[in-house]
């Protein structure tokens, strides 16, 4: 159990690139912070610089109030959980359970008795004997977490522990893993990229981005409230829609229609000093089919028509596609997002696109026309230049 | 089953491939029988040249063995069975030389596994002048065993040699027996220790970077990652290594050939084999000679091939 901080720490390599820039984290006893973002974002170099594994350039790392900076990783006292799982391919699992536990001379009977209860937990008793590489990609991840837990370090450092399994395989671990960190409340430090394992199993997420925290918060805070285009674009699935506007006399324009601005969202702009041209964002499930929309409901908000260009159902919803006229939205900020996630690769034949996601009541056909509800105060607002959020809830 | 035997009777017949499957086989495809006529003859070439050059050779010296056949008296050639073996297993000199062969090999393999493995190390790890450090490591390699072995010959003889004058001035060290032994292993060890770090340093690539990352996390000091991780995982390199080395090392010639040309008993089997053989002209005992060391570097290669078996640890004995 400890409490790790991070104070301004940084790393640069000797050719001069920098790594990670000034992150400051209070990693709080128990809690279990994810750090997320695409990868060559610095979040496992961050890691490793927890661990040991890599020297810090500059700044400080506490865990427990201790300057950790110049200690070895077997003297903080921190278990690690690898994506390639690292396990030792000549011993059996439960010589690879008991590996730390014997480098720290337990007494042997300690060790047994260690190391069989730790299987117990992760249902791997019957496994105990064999080598790693008679094990399934699923067991040998538990073996993994299993030499993690075994000696009950301060926390827990995980590096993409579930990268390595398949789709559906990774959705039960994911599962197994938060009653696991329940039930052990050990601080942990948990690094992926994929943003839905960020959502599910984190108490916080670190967005980081180019070294750079973007923002810290609770998962629906970052869904809620991102502070930039960057999170607001790379957290959540399918990605927020982003829509060129110009503010005029009190009125948003967009492509999908002129809305009035809502006296929420004005204060907002007048406070932050916005220029005209700015830049929308409005999730997927802010749309709606507008015959499915109840009429004192539907004048709360705007409607507009456009022709379905995709119709994909997934059976509990239905995600409906549009191109819009004109250009897509354009800022730095987006570009950025767009290479780290590959998305540029996606050929979007020169429009914008926009997702909707309707109820699986809908009657929407491809290539149909239909109109499409939306609440405009929904909208966040954020500025081209600098990515900022406007919209903020101070 | 009179299916199964009509094929097996079949003209093409190259012998089937075992399958591990046992009766009932249907007749392979025309297809699958071209293709394996084609894999015979192309590599008939290769075998015949082989039993050629290698076959034959083997045979001709245990056929030579047998027999009483000395140059000197080629009237006297007559088949005398193992009585050869008895002269060369009964005979002091086979034993003393022998004796040296094994203590070189011994000595120089684990020395130069030793340093090998510090090599090997320093060359994986560098990462300033990575090349350099490389070409320099194996420059001893390169350079010609006999030519090596002069200018150790040379260093050592006094009046000429700057080592000999050095720390042992006024002794000539290559006619004292030990002393001899201990210049061949030093001699043999300068030249082979590049080889063996470059072999043992394909084994440090075996070992992934995580490996030791979780081992330090684990609690692993440096010595105990290499160790209780690093080892253990490349053992199968370090075998092969070994192997090679110990079979090259048994089979010691040019350095003493040149070093002490078999004086005061430091003549290697291969070394009193050339003597008897190509000097002595007694072609019975030499060839008897060849085919005890072939013996030799059998059981050696069998003793190392039976350790891989439980090496790799990919393949633990649980299934």
């Amino acid at each position: 159990m400890a409490e790790i901080v991070l104070d301004a720490v940084s790393k640069r390599y000797p050719d001069g690139a920098l790594a990670v820039s000034e992150v400051n984290l209070t990693v709080d006893d128990g809690e279990f912070v994810i750090l997320v973002g695409p990868s060559g974002c610095g979040k496992s170099t961050t890691l490793n610089m927890v661990a040991g594994l890599e020297d810090i350039t500059s700044g400080e790392l506490r865990i427990d109030g201790t300057r950790m900076n110049e200690r070895a990783p077997k003297d903080r006292d921190i278990a690690m959980v690898f994506q390639s799982y690292a396990l030792y391919p000549h011993m059996t699992v439960r010589e690879n359970m008991a590996f730390p536990l014997r480098l720290a001379k337990v007494d042997d009977k300690v060790v047994r008795t260690k190391v069989e209860e730790t299987a117990e937990v992760l249902d791997l008793v019957e496994h105990l004997d064999r080598r790693p590489a008679n094990l399934s990609g699923g067991q040998r991840q538990r073996v993994a977490m299993g030499r993690a837990i075994v000696r009950s370090p301060k926390a827990f450092l995980m590096d993409e522990p579930l990268s390595n399994l398949d789709a559906k395989l990774r959705g039960q671990m994911r599962t197994a893993l938060s009653r696991l960190q329940n039930r052990l409340a050990t601080t942990t430090l948990y690094v992926t990229h994929d943003q839905t394992e960020a959502m599910t199993l984190g108490d916080r997420i670190v967005v980081l981005q180019a070294g750079i925290v973007q923002q810290i918060g609770a998962p629906q805070e970052l869904y809620d409230q991102p502070a930039n285009l960057f999170v607001a674009g790379f957290i959540g699935s399918p990605a927020m829609n982003f829509l060129p506007v110009t503010v005029e006399q009190n009125r948003l324009h967009t492509p999908i229609g002129e809305v009035p601005l809502s006296d929420r969202l004005r204060r907002r702009l007048t406070d932050a000093d916005a220029p005209r041209d700015l830049i929308a964002g409005i999730r997927p499930e802010h749309f709606e089919d507008a015959s499915l929309v109840e009429e004192h409901v539907r004048e709360e908000g705007a409607v507009f028509t456009n022709t379905v260009e995709v119709l994909e159902s997934l059976g509990s919803e239905k995600y409906a596609h549009f191109a819009l006229e004109g250009e897509g939205a354009r800022s730095q900020q987006l570009t950025d997002l767009a290479s780290v996630t590959g998305s540029a690769d996606v050929p979007t034949g020169g429009r914008s696109l926009l997702v909707t996601r309707m109820s699986a009541a809908t009657e929407a056909r491809e290539k149909q026309r239909m109109d499409i509800w939306f609440d405009p105060d929904r909208f966040q607002v954020f500025d081209p230049d600098s990515g900022r959020n406007l919209t903020l809830d101070t | 089953m009179s299916a199964t035997d009509s094929a097996r009777r079949e003209p093409p017949a190259p012998p089937p491939p075992p399958t591990g499957k046992r009766g009932g086989n249907p007749r392979p495809s025309e297809g699958k029988r071209a293709e394996r006529r084609l894999a015979w003859m192309l590599c008939a070439p290769a075998a015949l040249v082989m039993v050629a050059v290698t076959g034959w050779p083997i045979v001709y010296s245990v056929w030579l063995s047998l027999h009483r056949y000395d140059l000197r008296f080629p009237g006297d050639q007559e088949f005398v069975g193992l009585s050869n073996y008895a002269a060369v297993l009964g005979n002091s000199y086979w034993w003393t030389a022998f004796t040296v062969t094994v203590i070189i090999t011994v000595v120089s393999v684990l020395i130069e596994l030793v340093l090998g493995m510090l090599l090997a190390i320093t060359m994986y790890r560098t990462l300033l002048a990575r090349g350099l450090v490389r070409t320099v490591t194996l420059v001893p390699y390169g350079i010609v065993t006999v030519v090596a072995a002069f200018s150790w010959y040379y260093a050592w003889t006094p009046g000429t040699g700057y080592l000999a004058e050095t720390f042992t001035p006024g002794a000539a060290p290559l006619t004292d027996r030990a002393a001899s032994i201990a210049i061949i292993i030093l001699a043999e060890v300068w030249k082979t220790t590049p080889f063996m770090a470059l072999l043992l340093m394909a084994g440090l690539a075996l070992v992934p970077d995580d490996l030791l990352r979780a081992a330090a996390m684990d609690g692993a000091g440096g010595w105990q990652r290499f160790v209780k991780v690093t080892v253990p995982v490349m053992k199968p390199a370090i075998l092969v290594a070994l192997l090679f080395r110990t079979l090259d090392a048994f089979r010691i010639f040019d350095n003493i050939f040149i070093l002490t040309a078999g004086a005061n008993d430091t003549s290697s089997v291969s070394m009193l084999t050339y003597n008897n053989l190509i000097r002595g002209l007694n072609l019975g005992i030499g060839s008897t000679m060849s085919v005890l060391i072939f013996l030799a570097v059998a059981v050696i290669a069998f003793v190392f091939v039976k350790l891989f078996g439980t090496a790799a640890p990919a393949r633990g004995g649980d299934r």
